[in-house]
């Protein structure tokens, strides 16, 4: 895929430093085992004497299990275990912080086996492990369990009813910031408010208002590769668990809570990974593989397929969303109002918070309001997906903007200009914005070839949509040994999900003069590694490269000490320059001094370990032209354009592939994917032939423009990348929409058949 | 002084104030300054001296890692808002 070959940085910055290997295009470190298939994915683990699981799943969205009688499984020939929940200890209300969030431990064991109640279809309530799969299988079907049916509650809205059945009788709604609960039981499990200004006065200063009301789909991350787990729980108490997951020492935790024993009986090994993107950092497969282990004596292995992806793994939630927003007459934002509720799933955890703190983080605006809910429904428990709980409030937020730009009369594209956030930002929720660069991805985009290229065909619009991401830092550790060759091995713990092993390894031999081909970089187990925190966030190029640049440091050091000490001069006397060692008579080379010093003391280990939190956040703003056939309603998109801030962009192709990726996801959430389900919670459409992700025919090339506005709480400047490019898409389409059969969607997906309902009434 | 801004649910306990003037080199001892002048507050903000879960301190513009124990400046800002996780 090719792209726009043109970096933006700053404009009159010195902010872009020059660089000898950040900003280059090495061939990836994992690259030839990948596409020669020899790269170890989660199935492709085996280990010696492993039988195989199947787990039993609810057929109901909403029912108490009376009984469940695993005799006959236990009965038939081959079967080794069966586990239901009685086997996993009671975690009660215990909460663990898992790096990037709390959980409520209870619920997250009933998660992984169903205790008293099934809250979606497809709900794990029992699994098996026996000599092959197909013996599992046929045992998990021979387990009786006895259902009492309760009504489903699958919207959002009708949830947050009094008269709403209640999926979690522990469940009271808590107001965020005080922690008081309500005193009965509730679907609404929080509810968050931010404020600021005066709302009222804002809105009266106002022009124009517009006031509209939003509602999206469930979707799904729709990673490739399904979950899959293998655990062994060793007679001597050991745990190891080899899976694709974006954090093993998160699985690590989790596991651990979840079973009750010390964390350092865990081992977690990471395999290769067939995307996340979010969804795979809770766990689901894991416990339930180590307690079949535990009971049969026998490395187990638990693989889903699609359907149980789908239905039983955590989508991003569907939402309804109302926003009011006023402008003046010169087209300045003096009042924005929102009410947001987000389903949940089965268990509390939406991401409503980081959805209200995003939902006008694009925008200065003086006078505002955010209101959130997170709802309980009959759906699976909700997990983060790329910029969790932005892409619905920014749908919203930019389809209100766009319709005020239509009365103001006004470009789009100079109305985000004019009410931009920009640093020293005041946002809603009470921050202020470091240096960040939304103005630049606006300038790209209006000065692009794209831009300044007319549409001429009917039924052709364009439409514009901005985005923001907080980006985190979190911890993270890294091991540099040097070889006696001069290369380094680079030890890390952050599963490599965007290329981020390479992005790493750059860094660091930035930072010591070297090439990216004499870093050997490797992901490794938790055993053989400091804590690092998961793969997400946008963090791994920010955080885990800056405890690469730490790891590199040290070695400077080690080595500047070390020549010191073979030179026999004083350390002072001795500087680490441009990758070579130079004292006051002579310089080596960093292979010199590595092969030097192979031969003549202890080895040299560097350390490296990061724990901040300025990642900066970022912005983007995509263009779109699409075209709409007015017999079927099918959206066409004729042209993409997709700007965005990365700070420094270590690795540009993967910068792009991050930009290019993330768009095409909000492209297929705005177009195409959704839940669908019956009357009775079953989801209808559970496989990729009905759940419909993008394909290779429904996109065109996607042009990225990457604009570096160097962050200035990192040592090279990087931002977070990986979410921030699904937040805008939808909007964007929206407008184009319009702009091309003038109508407008307040629901996502927009489908043909949504989208005609709307030109037939139109046409009325 | 460092400037503690109050959570909209909890101004009803702070005589409706957005933000507060606060004594305090840590995030801790600015709550504990605030629970001076408004009484009880930081039981409500910070139940047994522990930030809740699902709760993170903002101090200048970023999430501190550090929390409650996160050093302040004179003129820093400090927000609690809530925790976040990423995709």
């Amino acid at each position: 895929m090719a792209t726009i070959d043109e970096t933006k940085a700053a404009e009159g910055s010195d902010e872009a430093p020059k660089y000898k290997v950040i900003g280059t295009r090495p061939i990836r470190h994992d690259g030839a085992d990948k596409v020669t298939g020899r790269a170890l994915y989660g199935a492709d683990i085996k280990v010696k004497g492993m039988i195989y699981g199947a787990i039993l799943r609810s057929p109901h969205a909403h029912a108490n299990i009376k009984s469940i009688d695993i005799s006959k499984a236990e009965a038939l020939p081959g079967v080794r275990a069966v586990a239901t929940s009685a086997d996993l200890p009671e975690p009660g209300d215990k909460i663990a912080e898992l790096g990037e969030g709390s959980v409520i431990l209870n619920h997250l064991s009933s998660n992984n086996l169903a205790r008293t109640k099934v809250l979606y279809k497809g709900h794990a309530v029992a699994a098996v492990a026996a000599d092959n799969l197909h013996i599992a299988q046929e045992a998990a079907s021979l387990i009786e369990v006895e259902y009492e049916v309760l009504p489903p509650v699958m919207d959002v809205l009708k949830a947050m009813e009094d008269s709403a059945p209640v999926l979690n009788p522990d469940v009271r709604t808590e107001e965020a910031s005080t922690g008081e609960k309500g005193d009965k039981p509730s679907n609404i499990a929080k509810h968050i408010i931010f404020e600021k200004g005066d709302l009222q006065k804002g809105f009266a200063e106002a022009e124009h208002i517009i006031e509209r009301e939003f509602r999206t789909a469930t979707v799904h991350q729709g990673y490739i590769e399904p979950h899959v787990a293998t655990a062994l729980w060793n007679n001597d108490g050991q745990i190891t668990v080899w899976t694709s997951t974006q954090g093993t020492f998160s699985v690590r935790q989790q596991v651990a809570e979840l079973l009750d024993v010390p964390l350092a009986r865990v081992k977690v090994v990471p395999a290769e990974i067939g995307g996340g993107f979010g969804g795979k950092i809770s766990v689901y497969l894991a416990p339930v593989a180590a307690v079949l282990s535990r009971k049969s004596g026998a490395p187990v292995q638990l693989v889903m397929d699609r359907a149980d992806v789908l239905e039983a793994t955590g989508p991003t939630p569907g939402s309804a969303i109302k926003i009011k927003m006023g402008v003046d007459a010169d087209g300045r934002i003096t009042a924005a109002d929102a009410w947001m509720a987000y389903e949940a799933g089965g268990y509390p955890g939406s991401p409503i918070g980081a959805g209200a703190m995003c939902v006008f983080s694009c925008y200065d605006i003086p006078n505002g309001r955010v209101e959130g809910f997170d709802v309980c429904v009959n759906k699976p428990r909700t997990n983060a997906y790329r910029a969790p709980g932005a892409t619905n409030a920014a749908f919203a937020t930019e389809t209100v903007v766009d319709e005020l730009c239509e009365i103001l009369g006004m470009e789009p594209v100079d109305f985000r200009l004019l009410n931009a956030s920009k640093e020293g930002t005041r946002r809603i929720d009470g921050v202020t914005y470091p240096r960040i660069g939304l103005v630049e991805t606006l300038e790209a985009i209006k000065n692009s070839e794209h831009y300044k290229t007319p549409l001429t065909g009917k039924n052709q619009g364009r439409g514009i949509g901005s985005g923001f991401w907080f980006n985190a830092g979190l911890k993270s550790a890294v091991t540099a040994t040097v070889n006696s060759d001069g290369s380094v091995g680079l030890l890390e713990g952050s599963t490599d999900i965007g290329g981020s092993r390479t992005a790493i390894a750059m860094q660091f031999a930035e930072a010591l003069g070297l090439a990216a081909e004499d870093i050997k970089p490797a992901v490794v187990d938790t055993d053989s590694v400091g804590y690092t925190d998961v793969t997400g966030g946008s963090r791994v190029t920010y955080a885990t490269g800056w405890a690469a640049y730490e790891a590199a440091q040290d070695l400077k050091r080690q080595i500047v000490s070390r020549a010191a000490e073979l030179w026999e001069v004083d350390p002072g006397q001795v500087s680490y320059e441009d990758g070579s060692v130079i004292g006051p008579d002579k310089s080596m080379t960093f292979k010199e001094i590595a092969v030097e010093l192979s031969t003549t003391g202890e080895p040299l280990v560097g350390r490296g370990v990061s724990n901040h939190n300025e990642p900066g956040g970022a912005f983007g703003t995509h263009l779109v032209d699409v075209e709409v056939d007015p017999d079927t309603g099918k959206v066409d998109i004729l042209r993409y354009t997709a700007a965005q801030d990365c700070g420094t962009a270590i690795h540009p192709a993967y910068v792009e592939g991050q930009i290019q990726g993330g768009a095409v996801q909000g492209i297929g959430w705005g177009l195409n994917e959704e839940y669908w389900y019956d009357e009775e919670g079953s989801m209808r459409n559970a496989n990729f032939l009905d759940y419909r992700i993008p394909t290779c025919y429904d996109l065109p090339m996607i042009d990225a423009i990457i604009v570096e506005v160097p962050n200035p709480g990192h040592p090279f400047g990087v931002r977070g990348v990986g979410e921030v490019p699904i937040v805008p898409p939808p909007a964007a389409l929206e407008a184009a929409i319009h702009n091309a059969v003038d109508v407008r969607l307040y629901e996502l997906p927009m489908s043909p058949p949504r989208v005609l309902h709307e030109l037939l009434k139109k046409e009325s | 002084m460092p400037r503690l801004f109050i959570p909209p649910s909890l101004r009803p306990f702070c005589e409706g104030e957005e933000e507060v003037n606060v004594e305090g080199a840590t995030v801790l001892e600015a709550v504990q300054s605030l629970d001076q002048q408004y009484p009880g507050v930081m039981e409500r903000l910070c139940p047994e001296g522990k930030l809740r879960a699902g709760i993170a301190v903002t101090v200048d513009q970023n999430v501190t890692p550090r929390g409650l124990a996160q050093k302040v400046s004179s003129d820093s800002e400090i927000h609690f808002l809530p925790a976040i996780g990423g995709g």
